[in-house]
């Protein structure tokens, strides 16, 4: 599936629920299910700035695709991870790179996107980017 | 217990925020230690101000620049009569607690030499360790820190022992932020006169609660901000005795703080005025006096009572909480809680809180030392004020007891 495939179906799911209480409930319910990062990654290094929570992420080129893992020791921030993740990982570094992210809007987790909040979900995806951005290099 | 006698319901109607909505939900303000609301009283002096007599001060031949000082000048006074100040040059208005405190470390530069010792205690805000820590850097002096137990308190033995004829200045907040702490400020004061040094203590904290005086306590310096006692942002005090402020050099350069200038020499103005570089906050000045009147207007020992009245209804109820720990449970505190659930990061619980209205604040609250001491990355804190109610209190438990459903 495409990105814009993938954030559809996010967007559909989300669509289901009536209230922000079954929203964060779904939200904290993938951040359970979010996939480890392997503990090696967990460094300093791999912590993204601008978070209240910690955040770590990892990315690692498969073949010609970019895969993220990634942790938080906040369950709903995780959760917000889990969502880009589920976005993002396995494409193409230049798919990620070129990826809008507007299905966050439509979800109803705006308020998580100003550039001041403190869970730091814009310095995320921007890190997501970044991380496209110099594999993409290397690829060429 | 002395019985609270305020009338909340009727204060609350001084405060226009308090009748908003957040997400739905009527706003429960429990952010008090971060910042006050502001009652209409305050709100009314500032739209005065700029709607009839916003000007200049200091030096102007006209009406309105005369009226402006005037005001300026009568908050000033309003300011040394509530912390009954010797002197009303010993007031200098600044844009608030650092700031404050960054002007004493500044002038401090001149006086600290190599081998000089400055004591810190270990529960200060971030603004209390780095101007000290820069001093330090600048002067070849050494920061020491006065250690705290498990539960909040300053190690007073720890204090005595670390004076010594080096010590030349101590530092310590009236009341901690992160855990509302009351700190012993009298037998601070005293003993650090004993070997010679300097007191500044930061009332931020205290301000809301209790109203010092700062003639009786002997101190040095103490600071304030206005936005923690129902003024505006962006102005506060530093209180410094006259024998201090004459020694200290000027902070910053520029007009108001001048008598004489001529390129070869300027001869700087006297106090306050030394201090006060530039056009200050003045309509935060005089919001600011009008905030200390509002609050004597309900009473500082009315505040009090109610306030600890709220703190020991909310510790009760917020302790049944299964899995829930209060961080600061020093003997004496004012009405901050400082908690956390076992397993459950505080941002998790700050958002979901928010999410029902309910305003605190999540994270390390500016003091990292404190969290590290106690191996967390941050804490929920509630802090209430005299205008919260237990109808509030009862939202917030539920609110957590909801928020720990969700997160667990």
């Amino acid at each position: 599936m495409t990105i814009a495939e993938i954030q559809e179906e996010i967007v559909d799911e989300f669509s289901m629920f009536d209230d922000w209480m079954q929203r964060y409930e779904y939200m904290i319910e993938l951040g359970k299910s979010l996939p480890l990062i392997d503990e090696s990654y967990k460094t300093e290094d791999n912590i993204i700035k601008g978070c209240q929570s910690k955040v770590w992420v990892h990315a690692e080129l498969e073949d010609d695709k970019l895969v993220f893992t990634a942790d938080s020791d906040a369950i709903i921030t995780k959760g917000i991870i889990a969502i880009l993740i589920r976005a993002f990982s396995n494409q193409k570094p230049q798919e990620i790179i070129d990826a809008n992210t507007d299905f966050i809007d439509e979800i109803g987790l705006k308020e998580h996107l100003s550039p001041t909040r403190a869970n730091g979900l814009v310095s995320m995806i921007k890190q997501l980017k970044l991380y496209a951005v110099a594999y993409q290099t290397q690829l060429n | 217990m002395i019985q609270a006698t305020l009338d909340v319901a009727t204060i609350r109607k001084d405060f226009p925020i308090l009748q908003r909505e957040v997400n739905g939900k009527p706003l429960v303000y429990l952010d008090n230690a971060a910042t006050s609301q502001t009652p209409r009283q305050v709100i009314d002096v500032i739209v005065d101000y700029y709607q009839n007599y916003n000007a200049n001060i200091h030096r102007g031949v006209h009406a309105l620049s005369q009226e402006a000082t005037d005001a300026y000048e009568a908050a000033r006074k309003k300011i040394q009569e509530h912390f009954n100040i010797a002197k009303s040059h010993e007031v200098i208005f600044t844009s608030g607690t650092t700031h404050s405190i960054n002007l004493v470390a500044n002038g401090f530069s001149s006086f600290l030499k190599k081998g000089d010792e400055v004591l810190v205690s270990a529960m200060e805000h971030h603004s209390n360790i780095v101007p000290w820590q820069m001093l330090c850097e600048r002067t070849g002096g050494t920061l020491k820190v006065i250690p705290m137990n498990q539960e909040g308190e300053l190690i007073m033995e720890e204090y005595h022992k670390l004076l010594t004829e080096r010590t030349k200045l101590v530092f310590c907040n009236h009341i901690s932020n992160a855990l509302g702490t009351i700190n012993p400020i009298e037998e601070i004061i005293e003993a650090a006169h004993k070997v010679g040094a300097a007191v500044l203590i930061d009332g931020a904290q205290a301000a809301p609660h209790i109203r010092a005086d700062l003639q009786a306590l002997d101190v040095d310096f103490y600071t304030i901000s206005a936005h923690k006692v129902c003024g505006p942002t962006g102005v506060g005090m530093l209180y410094g005795k006259e024998e201090w402020l004459k020694k200290l050099p000027p902070y910053q350069g520029g007009g108001e703080m001048i008598a004489e200038v001529t390129f070869e020499k300027t001869t700087y103005a006297d106090l306050p005025h030394k201090f006060e570089a530039g056009t200050p906050n003045i309509c935060g000045g005089i919001a600011f006096g009008a905030a200390l009147d509002y609050m004597n207007g309900i009473g500082f020992d009315e505040i009090a009572h109610y306030e600890e009245e709220l703190l020991h209804y909310a510790t009760e109820k917020l302790l049944v909480i299964e899995g829930l720990r209060i961080y600061g449970t020093a003997a004496k505190k004012t009405s901050v809680i400082s908690f956390n659930i076992e397993g459950i990061h505080p941002y998790d619980i700050g958002t979901i809180l928010d999410k029902l209205g309910i305003a605190v604040r999540t994270g390390h609250h500016c003091a990292q030392p404190i969290m590290d001491f106690y191996q967390i990355p941050g804490t929920v804190r509630a802090s209430f004020s005299f205008y919260n109610t237990k109808e509030e209190v009862d939202s917030l438990v539920e609110g957590v007891k909801r928020a720990k459903n969700m997160l667990v």
